[in-house]
């Protein structure tokens, strides 16, 4: 998509800057990115909001080379599939990392970061990527 | 269910039609559809149309009645159906609801995208928000991402070589070949594909569907009203359509199609057969992998064979059970909300025998067409 208006990104800063999902009470699914009725309870899930660890593996990943407006100038860049380890898997992008180190099973924290910046004057979006945990995965300087 | 008949189909050319409108688009192939069917426009009683995003690539909403409108057939009831790239197959199941229900009893459905008026950019951003917008478009994901990370599980659990996601890349466009109506009609080989550009990896530029105009139409009607205008009806005999969750990070799994599943069941069941009867395919090969997906997760092959299929031939045209004759997405094109229709199109033609060069010998054919990365599929079961 192209840029969030103000309320639409401020809605969710919660999940977006701390990784606050939510937890069902009655049959403990966790849910990020957060959801407002249990999928599995539905009517009788009572969600609770639960913060995440950040830490997880990647399930699979790309390198996306033809960028979407807003992204031009990041490309190329990894993005992944994160299975936490708290059982969501969550969409993001992989910073700091060689796209040739990238792997199935390697292990990920999540780091606070920008991702997309509306123009010169506009707002910047945070939120979170993910990055190596093994020292050998960190991209050197 | 009881069988809906198809008395008329109709194409444009699909491809970068850059002195073509959206609606001159609708009008071309909906005059064909209706000179096929030898009705008159007076006989439709209804109209449906698959369009994914009027409002994105050509800022045009309330598209079903402009169409009705260019069309000359105001004041019938018009209706638009999105979902995404799976717009036109929903329209088309719409369409057979309304003749099933008996509320209508001749139906004209159509689908009908312009997607060459934006620049890439645009046009890449705009196919995004087929998936979770906030959550998957918003993070930097793109839809070619969405099914490269769908490849690489593929990949990763079954085996499945780069060379066999290229060989579907190769073999429709060979089929291509002896479409008139397709967008491309270039042979490639399996060396080409693994030498174009990547757009996200592993997928590259040839494992890509085009970016296309076209526009694609069909007429329906019930059993008993066939006859009065054709003496070559073919039938639909089975609709099923599912939805799973819109972003991909949300299934349990991704190497696996759910929604195809449960459609392609449904449809099954309605229509009394299993996936061994079906003897021609059109699957939504949006990219080289989404064939793969499909003919597994609609029992045409094994679960995890879909690879080696391919590349034992198959699918082939001459093989046990040809798939995308027509020459699929990847290079007929993906008009997205007209594709769906254009998949009847195509069996309706092969089950016609009139299908040219590219000709099976089917009695019973299969379509199948997603949106998004899977959260909603639609198939169909025609037979002659």
């Amino acid at each position: 998509m192209g840029m969030m208006s103000v309320p639409r990104f401020w809605r969710n800063t919660k999940a977006r800057y701390l990784m606050v999902g939510r937890r069902c009470r009655r049959c403990g699914q966790v849910y990020f990115p957060p959801r407002n009725l249990c999928r599995r309870c539905r009517r009788r899930g009572e969600l609770e909001e639960v913060r995440l660890s950040g830490r997880g593996e990647v399930y699979s990943f790309t390198v996306i080379r033809t960028p979407p407006v807003g992204f031009e100038r990041s490309a190329p860049y990894v993005m992944a599939l994160v299975k936490l380890e708290e059982g969501p898997m969550v969409t993001a992008q992989l910073a700091d990392v060689e796209p040739e180190r990238v792997r199935i099973g390697m292990r990920v924290r999540s780091v606070f970061r920008k991702i997309q910046e509306d123009g010169e004057a506009g707002l910047i979006y945070y939120g979170f990527k993910f990055v190596p945990v093994d020292e050998d995965d960190v991209q050197g300087e | 269910m009881k069988r809906v008949a198809v008395i008329g189909v109709g194409l444009t050319k699909f491809g970068e039609l850059w002195d073509v409108s959206f609606s001159q688009l609708f009008v071309e192939a909906g005059t064909a559809a209706i000179n096929d069917a030898g009705i008159d426009g007076s006989d439709v009683d209804a109209l449906y149309v698959g369009n994914m995003s009027g409002g994105r690539f050509i800022d045009q909403e309330h598209i079903s009645c402009l169409i009705a409108d260019y069309a000359g057939l105001t004041p019938i009831p018009a209706t638009r159906v999105e979902a995404a790239c799976a717009s036109g197959g929903l329209a088309v199941r719409q369409g057979v609801m309304a003749i099933l229900s008996g509320m209508h009893e001749v139906v004209v459905v159509g689908g009908v995208e312009k997607m060459t008026d934006l620049s890439t950019e645009r046009t890449t951003q705009t196919l995004a928000t087929a998936s979770d917008s906030e959550w998957e478009a918003f993070m930097g994901m793109t839809f070619p991402g969405l099914y490269a990370m769908m490849a690489r599980r593929h990949m990763h659990e079954y085996g499945t070589t780069r060379e066999q996601l290229a060989m579907v890349a190769v073999k429709n466009h060979e089929n291509a070949l002896h479409n008139p109506y397709a967008q491309f009609h270039s042979r490639i080989t399996v060396e080409q594909v693994l030498a174009s550009p990547l757009v996200a990896d592993p997928l590259r530029l040839l494992d890509c569907s085009p970016i296309t105009d076209g526009a694609a139409c069909v007429v329906l009607t019930s059993e008993e009203r066939a006859r009065e205008f054709t003496d070559s009806p073919v039938y639909i005999t089975g609709s099923g359509q599912a939805s799973s969750t819109i972003a991909l990070h949300s299934r349990e799994r991704v190497s696996f199609v759910d929604a195809t599943y449960n459609a392609g069941r449904e449809a099954y069941a309605r229509a009394g057969r299993e996936p061994g009867d079906v003897q021609v395919a059109e699957v939504h090969d949006a990219f080289t992998i989404g064939e793969i997906l499909a003919i597994e997760a609609l029992g045409l092959v094994e679960v995890g064979a879909g690879g080696r299929a391919t590349e034992e031939g198959e699918t082939s045209i001459g093989g046990r059970i040809p798939v995308n004759t027509s020459g699929g997405l990847k290079a007929k094109g993906h008009p997205v909300g007209a594709t769906g229709v254009a998949q009847v199109v195509e069996v309706v033609l092969q089950l016609r025998g009139e299908a040219g060069g590219r000709q099976v010998d089917a009695e019973v054919g299969l379509t199948h067409n997603v949106g998004g990365s899977g959260g909603t599929a639609v198939v169909h079961i025609l037979e002659r």
